[in-house]
């Protein structure tokens, strides 16, 4: 007795693309890097999402998002799995991701460094560009921002504050 | 307790709640911050730390749950152990004092944290190893703010330093217990799951002192009479009040669920 598989990877991937990061809502779980793999075992949908930073509290949020969003699609039979073998970086946005960070306001991440010299570099501070007018001239007014993963700058160019996506 | 009856599996989970009670007694600690930090800035940040730290104790804990198979989740042993059941280091668990304590405190902690999870990053267990390279990035964020706040208070003004000092002067013989290794750790440290805290100690130190140099502190006795016994159960009297305070709610509605 073997039923046909009635959603192909492609289309949970398609399906995840409706999934919106709550606190960035310009930006889908994927784009973010948030949702790792998709697998299907038997006629079993697994789905892997790894959390950005720790104690983000909208991962139960995003988790019963991806639940909700597969139920919707008529998904029979699925698994949402917490996956933390692997350490999320921002290094997993898109290019695509950055610009639409960009455009919502927020100054995206940069290349993260593999920060050997973390100690010999703990009292420097590096520059952000505001993301409305580019300038250079910002200064970071907090390492911690509304959320878990953004940090406070002030722009001295168009003197508006802006959030910067920290690195990771 | 002698070593033969000791099984690997129970140092193991042993080992990995002594991990998640130092965060979790220190992220529920200093959320006492929130909505009373010198500056919105600060609450903000003092709070992020406090959530960070609060995650990583629930990705330990629950990680824990897997590895005692009993059926448990990570609010289990966050909120239906009592006081002797945790085995967090005393230094996470006093009162926050003034911000200068609480600074100087988060630095202590998070600098140890530094190196112990850098020294854990390379670890067997796949969901540990992940979990430690993560929780390092966040980490660094939390030394970095503190050993600001060390330099910026202790070499600020008379006020300051002095509070400054008094804060370290103070919660120096708690830090003793930070290196404490007994036999949970030598059966895990062969597993090759954990860390020998003796390997990292002569930097931590160093990062400590030159610190503390910067910030024109004193820097206290390290021959000093140390507190211990927290990673079996003994702790100070404020870790039952915070944690009635933590759990009375949880342990009145045990069954409950968000809905």
């Amino acid at each position: 007795m073997s039923e046909t598989v009635l959603h192909t990877e492609d289309q949970i991937w398609e399906y995840l693309t409706e999934v919106n990061d709550p606190e960035i809502p310009v930006l889908n779980i994927i784009e973010m890097g948030i949702a790792r793999s998709v697998e299907i075992v038997d006629d079993k949908v697994i789905v892997k999402i790894t959390p950005t930073y720790s104690g983000c509290p909208a991962m139960n949020a995003i988790e019963q998002s991806v639940r909700d969003k597969l139920h919707d699609k008529s998904v029979p039979n699925f698994e949402v799995i917490l996956d933390y073998s692997e350490a999320w970086t921002t290094d997993w946005m898109t290019e695509e991701a950055k610009a639409k960070l960009k455009d919502y306001g927020i100054a995206p991440p940069e290349k993260s460094t593999n920060d050997d010299d973390f100690l010999t570099s703990l009292s420097s501070t590096k520059i952000v560009p505001c993301p409305y007018c580019d300038s250079f001239e910002t200064e970071l007014q907090s390492q911690f921002g509304s959320t878990a993963c953004k940090a406070q700058y002030f722009c001295n160019g168009c003197h508006q504050p802006f959030e910067h996506f920290k690195c990771i | 307790m002698s070593t033969d009856s000791l099984t690997k599996k129970d140092a193991y989970l042993k080992y990995l709640l002594r991990l998640a009670d130092d965060r979790l007694i220190l992220g529920q600690r200093m959320s006492e911050w929130c909505g009373h930090g010198p500056v919105l800035e600060e609450d903000l940040a003092l709070a992020n730390i406090s959530l960070d730290l609060i995650g990583h104790a629930a990705a330990l804990y629950s990680h824990a749950a897997d590895v005692e198979d009993k059926g448990h989740d990570e609010d289990h042993f966050a909120y239906f152990r009592d006081d002797d059941e945790f085995t967090n280091l005393q230094l996470c668990e006093l009162p926050n004092g003034d911000f200068a304590f609480t600074i100087a405190r988060l630095f202590l902690f998070s600098s140890f944290s530094y190196f112990q999870y850098t020294a854990l990053k390379d670890v067997k267990d796949e969901q540990l190893n992940g979990m430690m390279n993560k929780h390092l990035k966040e980490i660094k964020y939390h030394l970095r703010h503190s050993r600001d706040w060390v330099l910026r208070l202790g070499d600020g003004t008379e006020e300051s330093h002095k509070r400054m000092q008094d804060a370290m002067d103070e919660l120096w013989m708690y830090v003793g217990e930070l290196f404490y290794m007994d036999e949970v750790d030598e059966t895990i440290i062969k597993e090759g799951n954990a860390v020998d805290t003796s390997t990292f100690k002569d930097e931590w130190k160093k990062l400590v002192e030159e610190t503390l140099t910067e910030a024109t502190l004193t820097i206290p006795d390290w021959e000093q009479f140390m507190m211990s016994g927290s990673r079996n159960g003994m702790h100070t009297e404020h870790l039952g009040h915070m944690l009635a305070q933590m759990q009375f709610l949880r342990r009145s509605h045990p069954d409950a669920v968000w809905k």
